[in-house]
């Protein structure tokens, strides 16, 4: 008799487990990989490897955009990208213009961009421009797209365009290789309907894992020329540039962290229907 | 030196507050609410000084000086809209800031309509049109159409037509399915994030 009860109490105890507890090992998860700095083998994938052969395929002195469209509560996802795409821009002597549609995350976009074309040696205005934020979503890209000092008679410090050497040629969208637009919301929609669309824009679409679903369609339809979803889309993009970051280092914590959730998930129903043949046999 | 001690500050004060978010998981406690407090304030603040300085500034006080002609005054007019904006604050004018609403309103919808027919609608219908000698087109082209079953109400799903909602639904649940996957792919990545900053910035561990 004693032995059913006792049963009975260790799987309504595992059904109830302590949240805190679960939180605690994620974390332990999470940790360990990182710690030891395992290292695990990164497959790329077809759209990101179509965002490589896109920025591969633009001559030197080429011109790509940034829209920084993130804050620091996506940074661990976009940063990673930014940083793997900037190394690959800047390697291949491409040139840079910074700006953003979201004033919190224009400092992210600062710090990657400044810490990257130091390590090339490049010159702002040369080799690269930050012409800041403007408010006005779908407004200020279908405003570039017409006449880009409209919307960015300076840069970000006040100097006028013209006076900028690398902005000297550039009017709109048309002198513009492409777009790499950073994003955790809706932006990447505002720049396909009317940056791609209206433009022709050559876009691609760098978002966080739980946006990444929503532009798969915009891919299969040539709408866009890449797309990096999450952390997985920065470790396959920094494989490709052979430029080891966050991205890389986050694979194997990324990997064992997901085992141990499919194994809580399936702790979590084995012990659900363990419990209710229990109940139902102590009720017959 | 300087710059130094001001990195030093900066990642101490990012692991207090990392920490005091973090100690929510525990329970709710006035660390959290003073990191929340904070977080929301800066933003606040960082907004505001950022639209000050680099759009009401650029935008309209220095091209209101540099312009000549119409270009100069028609610049009046937005930021007169955007005046009227501000006295939603008074209610005894509040309803002023209709006009300006209303303005946003009329261009986000016209901008929205024309955005969305010529950007998505046409493009993603064009792109489905696709010549059936391919597997994916067809699982594609069944997805869609069994999708769009399930979401049309004005008939019974019974019968031939019931059936096409039930695969639909299948395909709907496939589409979560993704998307939460890709969703505890972000959120682990955000600790990941965390971590890497706790056992590199402030620990020098890895």
């Amino acid at each position: 008799m004693s032995a059913p009860a006792a049963r009975k109490t260790w799987l309504e105890r595992l059904n109830h487990i302590d949240r805190r507890l679960i939180f605690v090992i994620v974390f332990v998860v999470v940790s360990i990989p990182m710690l030891l700095k395992l290292t695990s083998p990164v497959k790329v994938s077809h759209e990101v490897q179509i965002a490589y052969d896109f920025i591969q395929s633009i001559p030197a002195g080429g011109v790509v955009m940034f829209s920084v469209d993130y804050d620091p509560t996506s940074a661990p996802e976009l940063q990673p990208m930014i940083l793997a795409i900037l190394h690959h821009c800047f390697s291949r002597n491409l040139r840079v213009i910074l700006t953003g549609q979201l004033a919190v995350g224009m400092p992210l976009g600062i710090e990657a961009l400044e810490s990257t074309a130091a390590q090339f040696g490049k010159k702002y205005g040369v080799d690269y421009v930050n012409i800041g934020y403007r408010p006005g979503n779908q407004a200020v890209i279908v405003a570039m797209g017409r006449r880009l000092r409209d919307m960015f008679a300076t840069d970000y410090r006040g100097t006028p365009l013209d006076q900028l050497p690398m902005m000297k040629n550039i009017r709109n969208y048309d002198q513009i290789a492409g777009v790499v637009d950073l994003a955790h919301g809706g932006t990447p929609e505002l720049w396909i309907q009317f940056g791609q669309a209206r433009y022709g824009v050559k876009l691609i679409v760098c978002t966080t894992a739980v946006g990444a679903p929503d532009y798969y369609n915009y891919l299969q339809a040539k709408q866009i020329v890449g797309l990096l979803g999450g952390m997985r889309g920065a470790a396959e993009y920094e494989t490709l540039v052979k430029a080891p970051g966050l991205g890389l280092l986050a694979m194997p914590a990324q990997s064992w962290v997901h085992l141990a959730i499919i194994g809580l998930i399936l702790l979590g129903n084995l012990t659900f229907f363990l419990n209710r043949r229990a109940k139902n046999a102590e009720n017959a | 030196m300087a710059a130094n001690l001001a990195n030093t500050i900066g990642v101490w004060m990012a692991v207090f507050f990392t920490l005091a978010i973090l100690s929510f998981l525990y329970k709710d406690n006035p660390f959290y609410k003073l990191a929340e407090y904070v977080y929301v304030g800066l933003s606040a603040g960082y907004w505001l000084i950022y639209v000050m300085f680099f759009d009401v500034k650029p935008m309209i006080v220095d091209k209101f000086l540099q312009e000549q002609g119409f270009e100069r005054y028609i610049i009046i007019f937005p930021a007169f809209l955007g005046a009227l904006m501000l006295c939603r604050m008074i209610p005894r004018i509040a309803y002023v800031s209709r006009v300006a609403i209303a303005f946003t309103m009329g261009i986000s919808a016209g901008l929205g309509v024309t955005g969305a027919i010529h950007g998505m609608i046409l493009p993603q219908v064009k792109a489905t049109m696709l010549p059936l000698n391919d597997i994916n087109n067809v699982i594609m082209l069944v997805g869609v159409i069994s999708t769009v079953v399930y979401f049309y109400f004005s008939r019974e799903h019974k019968g031939a037509f019931g059936v096409a909602a039930k695969v639909g639904i299948i395909f709907v649940m496939i589409s979560f399915g993704a998307a939460f996957g890709y969703t505890v792919m972000a959120r682990i990545s955000l600790l990941i994030g965390r971590a890497y900053f706790l056992f590199h910035d402030w620990l020098g561990i890895i």
